[in-house]
């Protein structure tokens, strides 16, 4: 669609960008402050990139770092192949597509330290049938001893609580496909493979990009349900990004590295952000 | 449809449904029976988790609060976004891609040191354990993500009904309530399902910026682990009690949320 | 190639229901192997419901398809070697046209010489060769119109190509230019094509056969030639021309049938069928083209008063009362425009009888169909 251009736009985006910018721009510029000082109750001195240097050096946030992108690169890869093959199997009209939709949307629902409750009995060996029934598989299944086990679960529990969201999107985007493409596609004889890859595919990029951004920001900032269910043990197994920075700044109260920290953490997203961006943008004005 | 499609998504959907229905069903068990042993349904059905939380009033004030934010963030949302998505979806105006990608930035900052200027900020200015408070803080991620789903339905209803309306002499405001927003009805109610979703289940910007007048539910939640051990009975039934607002709000808008995103605009 | 035949087909879409509603009533219909044909209608008429159960989307609640008189209603729509254009362009939207074109024969596992050949052979006649490398997802709404046909025309065992309104989205300007591609490409192909169309100007461009429908039938099938002059139904006299024919309700009388005191007369085939039938839907028809208008008193012209003129730029149109009947007139651009009132008649040989709205033929010459 043509848009005319018209500055008197603002206008209408003028209450958006006063609300967002009062909530935002102060903290930031706070945080910003934070980072370049060394602040002793009252007394504050510049220090430079002192704490940038000091937390890029650190070789426990960079354990971390490390395991928050394998956390977020797993969520990706699980949810999004996963909410697809969803959306493709969703009903596409009638009462069941609704039945469908509320089941769907019903994780999304819970609040996120719930999440980590739920999780927390589902799991554990004694009261939760997850749990027990993996023991009664004959596997030795417990995530609060096993890092390997924590890990598996944190994931998993990711899993069922936002591959609805992909799957909600994907399904819009799919009931956006005229039944014509459909039908041609058949009369060129196109494989089902064919159909997925040429007309469902393309038809799903505008969703998938938020899709992906949604979850790549929401996981690598995974906090509430990690510490509900494991508290980041056992030993540093779930202990994320989000978590080592609350350590650091609730824990032990060292604001300058916590600030320069923050804000190292939030260039990351904002760089991969981009980088989805651009990738999954890329052509599109060829 | 077919009946490989129907198995998974059967399978999908118990998988689903299974935490929940574990959560349900220990919370009608004594804590005595939780730990007994695993049984799908409970020997002796029981009430009293619920009524422990029913009993206490912070619970339900905790709910209040937390219904009441999560009401005037869909509100302030959907008031502030509703123009500028149209903006994004019929103009281009200076700075419009920039402005769009830093709305997304603000959902890009990690809580744990945000979270203490943002109390500094809304304490100083009175906003601290307010209502209104965590409602404007939860508009920070929420406003990008309605302008964006909005823009999409927008984009969705041809320019040439904006035109009509002008030429039949609609003022913008008159057009736009009247004519415009009846039309991305359903775009509406799927943005507002957005809205409450991600609002409903934040906890760390409103945990900490509430004490005591508008401390959320889930916040509230936590009190069941006490020194002598976790009640799991009553944290089974808390976790079931907070999922139960969100299940009723859908199961209300149900097919306009269906069929927002049966058009495919999202 | 194929002959198309629809051998007493029907469709309901709600068949079990207490009272079935039909989408195509009963028909019997052939189009013949390498035609033109052209399926004109309002919209709802049934005649998209039509052309998906040719292609085989739309599966027939009764009757039969043959193709090449085989019953082909059991087969599915990529086994009938049909091709068709939508009414919006479909086109995958990721591939290159090159691929879009190759997209079925590579589905066939062709050859890649194979592909190479005939997918710049076709792109040569849509003249496409330009763009062959462009992004499908760029082009215009015309060439993608052009690239979603060509895909049908790649492959050698096209037995027919169905049109569904293929140019709705296209700019008028362009419209014509499709137009006569689509005839040069059925001159040289000599393919079966079944177009589509609520247009009667792109129906009778394109087609070398009409099929009218009307309510879930075909009512008439003929040149764009006989439908204008000799509309089986009156719904065919309406909808064809512009504007259509003009109707008189009339009464039997002993001469024939009457217009109040006017008597038409009638030749003795239309006689012998007024005796036969005694319905009283009796209806006269005549085409604004053929009433002929006067400024004198003639014998056989009646008066009429005219009510208004539309000037249409090479020709105008003059509504005239006659009694209660208005009746229009077509005249040349050089003829004088009567004003206030005038003389009209109607030729015997354009005077069309219907009785139940289906025309009775003047002689017994009975056309093709």
């Amino acid at each position: 669609m043509k848009k005319t251009k018209s500055n008197k736009a603002w206008f209408l985006v003028l209450p958006v960008f006063i609300l967002v910018a009062f909530s935002a721009i102060v903290p930031l510029m706070t945080v910003v402050n934070y980072s370049i000082q060394d602040i002793f109750g009252a007394t504050r001195y510049f220090v430079g990139v002192e704490w940038y240097r000091e937390i890029l050096n650190n070789s426990r946030l960079q354990d971390s770092l490390v395991r928050q992108f394998v956390f977020s690169g797993s969520v990706l890869l699980i949810e999004v192949p996963l909410g697809i093959a969803v959306a493709l199997m969703m009903p596409k009209a009638g009462k069941w597509s609704v039945v469908t939709l509320l089941v769907l949307a019903l994780p999304l629902l819970v609040p996120l330290n719930v999440v980590g409750t739920i999780w927390q009995i589902f799991g554990r060996a004694d009261i939760g049938l997850f749990g027990w029934g993996l023991n009664a598989l004959g596997m030795d299944y417990n995530y609060a001893a096993n890092p390997m086990d924590a890990w598996f679960t944190v994931l998993l529990m990711d899993v069922w609580h936002w591959t609805s969201l992909i799957a909600l999107l994907c399904y819009s985007g799919l009931r956006a496909i005229p039944d014509a493409y459909y039908q041609a596609a058949s009369i060129d004889r196109a494989s089902n493979w064919a159909v997925f890859r040429y007309i469902q595919l393309p038809k799903l990029k505008s969703v998938l990009l938020i899709g992906v951004l949604l979850r790549f920001m929401d996981s690598f900032m995974i906090y509430t349900e990690p510490f509900v269910l494991t508290g980041g043990g056992p030993g540093n197994s779930t202990t994320f990004l989000s978590q080592a920075l609350t350590k650091m700044a609730v824990g032990q109260f060292d604001i300058g590295p916590a600030g320069a920290f923050s804000i190292i953490y939030f260039l990351i997203i904002l760089l991969v952000s981009w980088l989805f961006y651009t990738a999954m943008t890329h052509g599109d004005s060829k | 449809m077919n009946k490989k499609k129907t198995l998974g998504l059967s399978v999908y959907i118990i998988f689903l449904l299974l935490p929940i229905y574990w959560l349900l069903m220990m919370s009608f068990k004594s804590n005595s029976e939780i730990l007994g042993g695993l049984s799908f349904w409970p020997d002796t059905f029981t009430f009293d988790n619920y009524m422990t939380i029913f009993t206490d009033p912070t619970w339900y004030t905790g709910y209040l609060n937390s219904i009441y934010y999560v009401a005037l963030n869909m509100i302030i949302t959907l008031t502030v976004a509703l123009p500028a998505a149209y903006a994004f979806s019929r103009y281009n105006f200076m700075g419009d891609k920039h402005l769009f990608f830093w709305l997304l930035t603000n959902r890009m900052s990690p809580p744990a040191v945000f979270l203490l200027p943002f109390f500094q900020l809304y304490s100083s200015v009175g906003l601290f354990d307010t209502h209104i408070g965590v409602a404007l803080a939860h508009c920070l991620f929420n406003v990008p993500l309605a302008v964006w789903i909005l823009e999409g339905f927008m984009s969705g209803v041809p320019r040439e009904i904006d035109e009509t309306a002008y030429i039949d002499g609609y003022t913008f405001p008159k057009f736009f309530a009247k004519i415009f927003l009846p039309l991305i009805r359903s775009g509406i109610g799927v943005t507002a399902f957005f809205i409450f979703m991600f609002s409903w289940v934040e906890l760390l910007l409103a945990r900490t910026l509430t004490s005591v007048d508008a401390k959320p539910i889930a916040a509230v939640m936590t009190r069941t682990v006490s020194a002598s051990g976790i009640d799991w009975g009553v944290l089974a039934a808390a976790g079931v009690l907070t999922i139960l607002p969100g299940v009723v709000v859908i199961w209300f808008v149900r097919n306009h949320v269906a069929k927002g995103f049966a058009l495919g605009r999202v | 190639m194929a002959e198309i035949h629809l051998k007493s087909l029907a469709h309901s879409y709600n068949r079990h229901a207490e009272k079935p509603e039909y989408a195509i009533r009963e028909m019997d219909h052939v189009w013949h192997d390498g035609g033109a044909f052209a399926l004109l209608g309002p919209s709802g008429c049934g005649k998209s419901t039509l052309l998906n159960i040719i292609s085989g989307l739309l599966k027939p609640s009764d009757g039969e398809v043959l193709f090449n008189g085989v019953k082909v209603n059991d087969i599915l729509p990529q086994d009938r070697n049909i091709a068709q254009v939508f009414q919006f362009p479909v086109v995958y939207d990721t591939m290159s046209v090159f691929d879009n074109l190759a997209f079925p024969l590579r589905n066939m596992g062709a050859g890649d010489a194979k592909i190479q050949s005939k997918v710049s052979e076709i792109a040569e006649i849509l003249e496409l060769t330009e763009v062959l490398k462009k992004k499908a997802a760029n082009l215009t709404a015309d060439e993608k119109q052009k690239v979603s046909m060509g895909r049908g025309l790649v492959r050698d065992d096209v037995s027919a190509i169905l049109f569904d309104e293929p140019l709705t989205v296209i700019d008028p300007q362009l419209k014509w230019k499709l137009r006569r591609k689509l005839k040069q490409i059925h001159q040289k192909f000599k393919t079966t094509m079944v177009y589509v169309t609520h247009d009667q100007l792109e129906a009778s461009t394109f087609a070398d056969k009409i099929a009218l429908m009307y309510q879930g039938q075909v009512v008439q099938f003929g040149t764009p030639r006989e439908l204008f002059e000799q509309p089986n139904h009156t719904f065919v006299g309406y909808f064809i021309g512009s504007p259509g024919m003009n109707f008189l309700e009339v009464k039997r009388c002993e001469q024939g049938v009457c217009l109040g005191e006017k008597i038409f007369p009638l030749n003795e085939l239309e006689k012998q069928a007024l005796q036969m039938i005694d319905s009283n839907n009796l209806k006269v028809g005549i085409r604004p083209e053929f009433v002929h208008v006067w400024d004198d008193p003639d014998d056989s012209a009646y008066r009429a008063e005219v009510e208004f003129v539309e000037d249409l730029g090479t020709y105008k149109i003059v509504s005239l009362r006659l009694g209660e009947h208005l009746i229009k007139a077509r005249l040349q651009e050089d003829q004088k425009v009567p004003k206030e009132h005038a003389f009209i008649s109607f030729p015997e040989q354009w005077l069309m009888l219907y009785i139940d709205e289906f025309l009775v033929a003047k002689d017994d010459h009975n056309e093709e169909n």
